[in-house]
């Protein structure tokens, strides 16, 4: 806080910029979504009075219930995928040298950088019925028939894991990278062995990351609903897509909006479950 | 063991590039099915380019991100500043909205912003996305600089001064220097969200101002489109291009 | 012939509601040495900060050369600080960095180079000019810090504990140096430390900060050998308390009774009443060790002895449990250095190389302060 008295004018003109910007275009936005949520379906003017919890209602209609416990379910198993594949390779990662790091990390971040639609549509080069795992598999006498891989819920799952490792890997390879060599080797050092050190230090020592990774790739796993809309087909809906069909085609606001809350609940509580594994490890605030 | 986890890396990464270099490799493709090799062409590359709807959406998409990531750098750079170097009532509200931006799924943001922008009778188009463009950008360039600020010298701005420079001659002789390659980084990394994003856009784009990932999203949404591999080994290059670019500034400015 | 270069009158800052410098006036001579000397959180940084410019005082005033400068921003000031942790301009050459302040001034390009090059052959880095901050030692970074400071020919320079980055061997060489660079140019250096070896090696005048006031004002010799205070006594240098009690008044001397022992000492400049309890200063090279059935000294017990290369240091209980320290030049020829721990001995000092003090009404010193009396002797 140097020389407050001269930057006052500047210091209120950045203040009211990004007060202003946030609170139009993030805070009034996600009110009105509220408010949306508990109004009244209208054909004409998209909501009108009056107020009820029929969109709350809803959503536990067995037939969108249904929808929702797969979309949970597909982002699940994304997320699970994510984890298995990510950890030990953030593992790994860390345990390269530093130099080589660097490269392997951009190596990384290249496809994040490169359109996902486009990444999503290669996919269907691979996976279609005369797509190229088809061929393959099929030249190598393992299936005499091409399998059908396109528009399943193993598709979708393999999309979003595509698209979305890249989110589990940073944040775990970022705390197996401040994991400590002399930790794991004090571990050993009091007695314990290879699977003790994992148990005791290594996992309570890498939740937060975890956590972060599964924040990161959960939530978007639920909301990218072009990844169905390319890979799955009509049955296998994303939470998303739903949203997506109430505001575009269907026009029953309240009820998007209904959904969306959900969603952002979920994000809520993951927030919530990070903060507190990071408490835990004595790292408030960050 | 050791040669388990290079294996193993080795593997993850050979998945994340088998799509890709598909991807490229049939953008060559002479074979119009799409799945078998037909010889080398350009075909596609050349279809692209006279689709002039294509063309106008390329145009429409790069005007669209180059102004959203410079508008959402310089706020997010500003807030960043003033987080930085402000105390202020609200502090840490800020911090966590900006935070909440960033972590809330697009399709929530999306149709908030559908909602406020019909409420406002304003009409979807060049208008309503930069506004939504430079919101989900904003966190992300925010961070970008706080992270630079963190590792700045509380004493640069103070010897510039003792040295005889004003306020204004020292945030431009040290504190933007400095800066530079986070504002860049961020002004990047801006510029790759936006021309990647659909979710919002699908909300919030008109028929007046048709972008890039839209005109895809609807080629791609049945069947196999060839020209779709030429324009992603476009966007490819383009974007390794910019990442290098990105890498050599970060690299340069550490020695 | 001295004149006056700097003066605080007055001057108080306080930080969210501390107080952090407390009413304080101080003068400065023109092309003296000066020492601000304290433990972290006594106010000397806050006042040099306050001579610079960077932050104002909420009461008092700054005068230089006579000129009210209290309100002037730091660009304005014809001062200039040397940093601690130098501050240099990591995007710019050494060259840039040092010819930045003379750019502040729109000097034509050939002074610049002319001054900075001379600058810089001052410092010995003139073969450095090209490289940039990253590329040299904390040694050299130094000295470019002082270089950029002194280019544009201040009136007086200040700096803030710019040696305390530097290990131990550096750190007496660049001591060595900024004394030489002071006398080459003659001009006024203001410096903040927490190092007392290094204030009293380098100054012409230490100032001792305590919670924001002065404890003491003066040359190393009188800071050292006749400290103010119990707080200034036990900062700067190792010192042993003994406690005294006036049993006789004369005219010039009085009588001093020290664990039974009567010394007739000289009479301080505090006023003194019979009964009066007194602390009996002695730094521990003034210390004797002499043998148990000696008739001088006070009984105690050696507990530790570290042999120190030229010294042996002792350390020695006494009958109270407080424990002294006693310095002694090492002689092995001298069987009285036989002592072993544990063996009973004497201590005593020469009549007149004692100083007395008055106890103190807010002493003994809170840990926090022993502590950062500790930090400031390593």
């Amino acid at each position: 806080m140097m020389l407050s008295i001269r930057q006052q004018p500047f210091r209120a003109a950045v203040l009211v910029l990004v007060w202003g910007w946030l609170l139009f275009l993030v805070l009034a936005p996600n009110l009105l979504v509220v408010g949306t949520s508990v109004m009244t379906r209208n054909p004409g003017t998209f909501i009108s009075m009056p107020l009820n919890l029929d969109a709350y209602r809803q959503l536990f209609n067995p037939l969108y219930l249904e929808v929702f416990i797969h979309s949970l379910y597909m982002a699940a198993m994304t997320t699970l995928v994510c984890l298995l594949i990510g950890y030990p390779f953030a593992w790994a990662l860390s345990r390269v040298e530093k130099r080589r790091q660097m490269l392997l990390i951009f190596l990384l971040i290249v496809p994040f950088w490169t359109n996902s639609l486009v990444r999503t549509y290669a996919l269907k080069l691979i996976l279609a019925t005369n797509g190229l795992l088809n061929q393959g598999l099929m030249s190598l006498g393992i299936i005499d028939e091409p399998a059908q891989l396109l528009y399943t819920e193993g598709a979708v799952i393999v999309g979003l894991v595509y698209l979305l490792l890249p989110f589990m890997i940073l944040p775990l390879y970022s705390v197996f990278d401040d994991l400590r060599q002399d930790v794991l080797l004090a571990s050993h050092d009091l007695g314990a062995g290879r699977f003790a050190t994992f148990k005791n230090v290594i996992v309570p020592l890498t939740l937060p990351g975890v956590l972060a990774g599964v924040m990161l790739v959960l939530l978007p796993a639920m909301g990218l609903f072009f990844v169905p809309d390319i890979l799955g087909g009509s049955r296998n809906l994303l939470v998303g897509n739903v949203i997506k069909n109430q505001f575009l085609d269907a026009r029953n606001w309240p009820f998007g909006a209904a959904a969306s809350i959900m969603l952002t609940v979920a994000m809520a509580l993951l927030m919530f479950a990070h903060r507190l594994s990071k408490r835990r490890l004595g790292e408030e605030g960050a | 063991m050791r040669w388990l986890p290079r294996t193993y890396l080795a593997l993850v990464y050979l998945l994340l590039y088998v799509p890709i270099i598909v991807l490229v490799v049939f953008s060559f493709n002479d074979s119009r099915t799409g799945y078998s090799w037909g010889g080398l062409s350009l075909r596609w590359y050349e279809s692209l380019f006279n689709n002039h709807a294509m063309v106008q959406a390329m145009w429409n998409s790069l005007w669209l991100a180059l102004t959203a990531a410079t508008v959402s750098t310089l706020i997010g750079a500003l807030t960043a500043l003033a987080l930085h170097r402000y105390r202020f009532r609200g502090k840490k509200v800020l911090n966590g909205m900006l935070f909440v931006v960033m972590m809330s799924p697009e399709i929530v943001l999306a149709i908030s912003l559908l909602g406020l922008f019909l409420l406002l009778g304003l009409k979807l188009g060049y208008v309503s996305l930069l506004l939504a463009h430079v919101t989900f950008c904003l966190p992300f360039v925010v961070i970008t600089v706080m992270a630079r600020l963190a590792g700045f010298d509380e004493r640069l701005p103070e010897a510039a001064r003792d040295l005889g420079a004003s306020d204004f001659t020292m945030t431009r002789t040290v504190l933007i220097p400095v800066i530079m390659p986070a504002l860049m980084a961020g002004w990047m990394l801006g510029f790759t969200l936006s021309m990647d994003d659909v979710v919002v856009s699908t909300f919030v784009s008109g028929p007046s101002y048709e972008i890039l990932p839209l005109r895809i999203y609807s080629m791609v949404r049945v069947g196999l489109k060839p020209e779709v591999n030429a324009l992603g080994t476009l966007l490819l290059v383009f974007s390794l291009v910019m990442l290098m670019f990105s890498h050599w500034i970060l690299s340069r400015s550490k020695q | 012939m001295t004149k006056t270069l700097l003066s605080l009158s007055g001057i108080s800052k306080q930080f969210d509601g501390k107080t952090v410098v407390d009413e304080l006036s101080l003068t400065i001579d023109d092309g003296e040495f000066i020492t601000l000397l304290g433990p972290s959180g006594c106010g000397k940084t806050t006042l040099l900060r306050m001579m610079a410019g960077f932050e104002l005082p909420d009461q008092g005033t700054v005068t230089l050369s006579g000129v009210d400068i209290t309100q002037t921003p730091p660009e304005e000031r014809p001062l200039n600080t040397v940093f601690q942790n130098y501050a240099l301009f990591p995007h710019m050459s050494v060259f840039d960095n040092v010819a930045y302040g003379l750019k502040m001034e729109k000097r034509p390009k050939a002074e610049i180079r002319e001054r900075v090059e001379e600058a810089l052959a001052m410092v010995q880095l003139e073969d450095f000019s090209r490289r940039k901050p990253h590329q040299l030692s904390g040694g050299q970074q130094q000295r470019v810090a002082i270089a950029r400071a002194v280019v544009k020919r201040p009136k007086m320079l200040l700096l803030d504990e710019p040696l305390s980055a530097l290990d131990y061997k550096l750190r007496r060489t660049m001591q060595v140096e900024l004394k030489r660079l002071q006398r080459e140019l003659g001009i006024t250096f203001v410096f903040v430390t927490h190092d007392q070896e290094e204030a009293l090696s380098m100054s012409d005048r230490i100032v001792v900060l305590k919670d924001g006031l002065i404890q003491q004002l003066g040359t190393p010799r009188e800071v050292y050998e006749r400290p103010a205070n119990v707080f200034t006594a036990r900062f700067v240098g190792q010192t042993n308390f003994f406690p005294g009690r006036v049993t006789g008044i004369e005219d010039k001397r009085i009588s001093v009774d020290v664990f039974g022992l009567n010394r007739v000492l000289g009479k301080p400049s505090f006023r003194v009443t019979t009964n009066q309890p007194l602390h009996v200063l002695l730094r521990p090279e003034d210390l004797r060790v002499l043998a148990p059935d000696d008739t001088e000294g006070v009984a105690g017990k050696i507990v530790e002895r570290n042999y120190k290369g030229s010294t042996l240091d002792s350390v020695i209980e006494l009958e109270d449990g407080s424990q002294v320290m006693a310095s002694e030049f090492f002689d092995e020829d001298d069987p009285a250095f036989d002592y072993s721990i544990g063996e009973p001995v004497r201590v005593s000092w020469v009549d007149g190389w004692e100083w007395l003090l008055a106890e103190e009404s807010d002493e003994p010193l809170t840990d926090e302060e022993e502590l950062a009396a500790d930090d400031a002797e390593h």
